[in-house]
This record gives structure tokens, C-alpha cells and sequence, in this order.
């Protein structure tokens, strides 16, 4: 009899798990359910939507009739409970589905606010597309707009609300933005930039409460008992992965679904994928959570290929996100901070853990009046680097960050000289990658 | 006509492009959030080729470029044709 699968959630970890699946069991039944009516979309194009880059239709990557041509069911319900000895998926309305194996790839969701007056109508978080539309809707109509949190969502719902024409406050908690990922000066480029788009910022500011006249936001009220009278307050204080299914049937876990590296959580024949999983790596002993959009595909497509019946371990690669900070573009690869982020409750979208497990270490910076490049130097190998600006360089780093390969003969002159950074790690890297290309 | 130098990696002069090279995406990078697409002048969807993570080989591509320039993750650039 042909194998039955069913996906709950509809992001990138289920649609990549469900090409998979239906790529090498092409007789077998692939069911998604979906709480999001619609669909399958680019969650990371949210931003580029609010600012008007894109319009709505493009967000779309699949249509319902792509999926139908696929062989694949759609069904939009909410997943209640899993019984598992039974291998039913319960859903809200009584119904439920046999399944041969599950896989959770329900997500995350925007913390909740966690200040008084968080439900009043005008506060909004950016989870789904359904938010953005409505926020954009709201700006339309608004004059003013505070943006609380950190991290790139918080970044993006400022620039978008600005560029809707509304005028925008950012609060933040600490003394500058981003503050475990991002260096002093990385900030201060950031938030000059947010400056320039005349974006007010408020440092070491904290929402005492949101006020609200019949269930609608007029102003927020800062700890220091600033009013800010605003029609919308945005908040980006990080994500929770989204745990209640895993809850209430008993699978173990931790900050998200805690799995083995194949995906698997404890439950027998239930996967977990995406941001909801919390998955264990082999090599460090650790199981860590990113909210990243090619982690997600990776493991949903090891999951499937898990389903199939070829346990495949999702191996983690060098954390890197690629992105605008305020206009700038940004990557960052491996590890590079530390500590936590006052602005954030909870890891935020676009986030790793492992950017924050720097050990002690040298730091050589490259100074530009725009463009800059932040290396972390181990004993051997280069472990981190934040690459602002020009991106010449963030892909020779990326490979050799990857490959942890051994910069010893350049070790001491990347110290020695910062201005000599790019010509060393250009000249380094096409060595590197040539003796590499000779000997695999 | 110029590009715009943003997060991108013109390590090939234009001619060259325009002679032997093509857009190569790295889907490592990508969002799948579309700008390429919708920019294209052609209306290629080079988000699909970047899904794939295959190479734009479409005979109407004019590797004009606004996919590269525009995308926000620098997941495209210009690589020249290899043979084969």
C-alpha cells in the first residue's frame, strides 16, 4: 500500500519537504495542512512587500493548482492534537488524518508583547502575510508609528512603515542596535543610516505601556514617562517557535522540538523541520535553533528523505543570513557575538544561536567610510565575519569559513596591518581555493 | 547604460558578460522573495532557476543585469559560460 505523509505547516521546511517526497514516492499520498489561508509564500519577502518592492502577487511561489498538478492535497484547518499510537493527525473541527509519518514544520511566531496595553487594536507584529497586509492597510491612514524590538525584523517594519509615508520612532532598550550580533561601529552605520531616512531613535527606551482610548491605540508611554502619541506600534522582540501540537502530545521539548540530527523527535514516525525544530548536532553535542530560510529547506528536505526510509542527517552548515541592514547590505557567517540582546525576549527571524557562541578571540576590522569587513580569527581559522557594504569578499569567507580552512601563513599579517585585510584574504582565498579545486 | 553597484560582484567587465556569460544563482542565499523576478525585463522567473539552483540558460536573457543588481542577498552574479 502506498505510504501516507502528512506536513502541518506551509512554509518553506514543509514545501521543501513535500517536493522531496513527491520527487521519489511518486505513488505516495502527501497531505499539507495549513492554518495560513494563504498558502505558500515568501515569508523573507515580507519586508520587500511593506516597502513597496514588491507587490502582493508576487510573493506567491507555488499557486493552488501547482500543488494539484503535483499530486499534492491542500488543506487549510488547524492541527489540534496527534495520537500517537494511532497515528491521526485530531484537527479543530473533529476531522483527523491517518498518517504513516508526520512532520511539524508549524513555524514560529512573533513573541507577544510584553508590556501592558500589547492587544490594544494598532499594535502589530510581523508574522504572516495576513499581518503585513493589515499593517499596510493601517499605515495608509496613520501619521505615526513606534517600532519596538531588534534584530532584522524590527529594522524592516521601521523602513517599511517609513516607507509608507508614515513618521516613524524606533525604541530601543539598550545603547545601540543590535548589540550581540553587531559591533559599536556596525550599529552606529546602521542607525546613521535610519538616521538619514529621518527615523527618530530612542535610546534606552523601554514601552512602559501602550495607551488606548476604547480598545485603540493613541500614544505608548515610555519608562522615562515619555508619551509618544502613535496609530501604530510595531513589535519585532523575537519569535517562539510554535509548540503547542509537539505539547500536547508529549513529544519531548526544550526551546523547540528537540529531534536527532535526522529529524526525528521522540515520538515514533513524527518529524520535526524549519524553525519549530531544535536540532541535535552530531559534531558539537549541542542542539541550537535558527530561524534562517535555507536551514528550513535543509531540513525539511533531510527530513523527507528520513520519511522515505534513508535516515539523513541535516548537517549543519556555516550559519549566514545575507540581508539590508537600513539599506546596507549584510552578511554575517559564523560566529561573531555574544551575550543576549536587550531588545530581543527571543530569538528573532533571520537569526542563528551559533552567531552568538564567539569564544574569545582576535578581531581584525577593516575600516572603510562605508564598506567593512569584521574577522574572527581562532588559532587557525577564520571562525566569523560580518561582512558590510561591498560583498566582494563574503563569498571567499563564506568558503573559508566553511572549510575552516587554515590561515596560518596569513594569520599574523591580517593582525599586523588592517588595511591590508582585503588584499590578504583575496589573495589568500584564490590560492586556497585553487590548491582546493586541485586536490578534490 | 550603467548598473547600479550594490550587492553585487562584477569581477567581469560587461563585454565579456554580454559575449560568453550568464546569471548564476546561489540558492544557499536565497529567500525566494522575488525582486529578481519581478524586475526582470523579460519576465523570466529567476526565482525558479535560483529554487533549483541552476543557472539562467534561457535564450532570451539579455543578462542586462537588474536581477543581479536588484537582488537584496547578492544571490546572483555573472560567471562565464564553462564549456560542455
Amino acid at each position: 500500500m502506498a505510504a501516507n505523509y502528512v506536513i502541518v505547516g506551509s512554509g518553506v521546511a514543509g514545501i521543501a519537504a513535500a517536493e522531496v517526497l513527491r520527487a521519489r514516492a511518486p505513488g505516495a499520498s502527501i497531505t499539507i495542512v495549513s492554518e495560513d489561508p494563504d498558502g505558500y509564500y515568501s515569508r523573507p519577502g515580507l519586508a520587500y512587500y511593506l516597502s513597496g518592492e514588491i507587490p502582493e502577487k508576487h510573493l506567491f511561489l507555488r499557486s493552488k493548482a501547482d500543488f494539484r498538478a503535483l499530486g499534492i492535497h491542500w488543506l487549510h484547518a488547524q492541527a489540534t492534537q496527534i495520537d500517537v499510537a494511532g497515528h491521526r493527525l485530531i484537527l479543530a473541527d473533529k476531522r483527523s488524518l491517518a498518517y504513516d509519518k508526520l512532520l511539524i514544520a508549524t513555524g514560529a511566531r512573533a513573541a507577544a508583547p510584553d508590556f501592558p496595553g500589547g492587544d490594544l487594536d494598532g499594535v502589530f507584529t510581523l508574522d504572516t502575510l495576513k499581518d503585513a497586509k493589515r499593517l499596510v492597510r493601517k499605515a495608509n491612514k496613520s501619521g505615526q508609528a513606534v517600532v519596538v524590538g531588534g534584530g532584522i525584523t524590527a529594522l524592516e517594519l521601521a523602513e517599511g512603515l517609513h516607507a509608507c509615508g508614515v513618521n516613524v520612532h524606533y525604541l530601543l532598550r539598550g545603547a545601540r542596535y543590535w548589540a550581540n550580533v553587531l559591533d559599536a561601529e556596525e550599529s552606529e552605520l546602521v542607525e546613521a543610516y535610519l538616521r538619514g531616512d529621518e527615523i527618530e531613535i530612542h535610546y534606552h527606551a523601554r514601552v512602559r505601556q501602550a495607551l488606548g482610548k476604547r480598545g485603540k491605540l493613541y500614544a505608548v508611554e515610555t519608562d522615562s514617562g515619555e508619551i509618544i502619541p502613535c496609530q501604530i506600534l510595531a513589535v519585532a522582540i523575537g519569535t517562539r517557535p510554535h509548540l503547542d501540537l509537539a505539547r500536547t502530545a508529549g513529544i519531548t521539548i526544550d526551546r523547540g522540538i528537540l529531534t536527532d540530527s535526522c529529524l526525528r523527535t521522540s515520538a515514533p514516525d513524527i518529524l520535526a523541520a524549519g524553525d519549530v525544530a531544535q536540532v541535535h548536532d552530531d559534531s558539537t553535542g549541542r542542539a541550537s535553533l535558527d530561524t534562517l530560510w535555507p536551514t528550513a529547506r535543509a531540513h525539511g528536505e533531510a527530513a523527507a528523505n528520513t520519511m522515505l526510509g534513508t535516515p539523513t542527517p541535516y548537517h549543519r552548515v556555516v550559519a549566514m543570513n545575507v540581508t539590508l541592514l537600513a539599506g546596507i547590505p549584510t552578511t554575517i557567517i559564523g560566529a561573531l557575538g555574544s551575550g543576549s540582546d536587550e531588545d530581543l525576549v527571543a530569538i528573532a527571524r533571520g537569526d542563528s544561536e551559533n552567531w552568538r557562541t564567539a569564544a574569545p578571540t582576535w578581531v581584525v576590522v577593516e575600516r572603510h567610510e562605508v564598506n567593512r569587513i569584521r574577522l574572527m580569527l581562532g588559532d587557525r581559522t577564520i571562525t566569523g565575519a560580518l561582512v558590510m557594504g561591498d560583498q566582494t569578499l563574503s563569498r571567499p569567507l563564506q568558503r573559508l569559513i566553511a572549510a575552516k580552512a587554515d590561515i596560518s601563513p596569513i594569520r599574523d599579517a591580517l593582525l599586523a596591518d588592517d588595511h591590508a585585510v582585503l588584499q590578504l584574504i583575496a589573495t589568500f582565498s584564490a590560492e586556497w581555493e585553487r590548491n582546493h579545486a586541485a586536490t578534490t | 547604460m550603467s548598473l547600479e553597484r550594490r550587492s553585487i560582484f562584477f569581477d567581469l567587465t560587461r563585454v565579456e558578460v554580454l559575449a560568453n556569460g550568464h546569471v548564476l544563482p546561489e540558492s544557499a542565499r536565497c529567500v525566494q522573495c522575488g525582486i529578481c523576478s519581478y524586475n526582470c525585463p523579460l519576465g523570466l522567473d529567476v526565482r525558479a532557476y535560483a529554487w533549483r539552483g541552476e543557472p539562467i540558460f534561457d535564450s532570451t536573457c539579455l543578462t542586462c543585469g537588474q536581477c543581479v543588481a536588484r537582488c537584496p542577498r547578492g544571490v546572483l552574479t555573472f560567471a562565464p559560460l564553462t564549456n560542455g
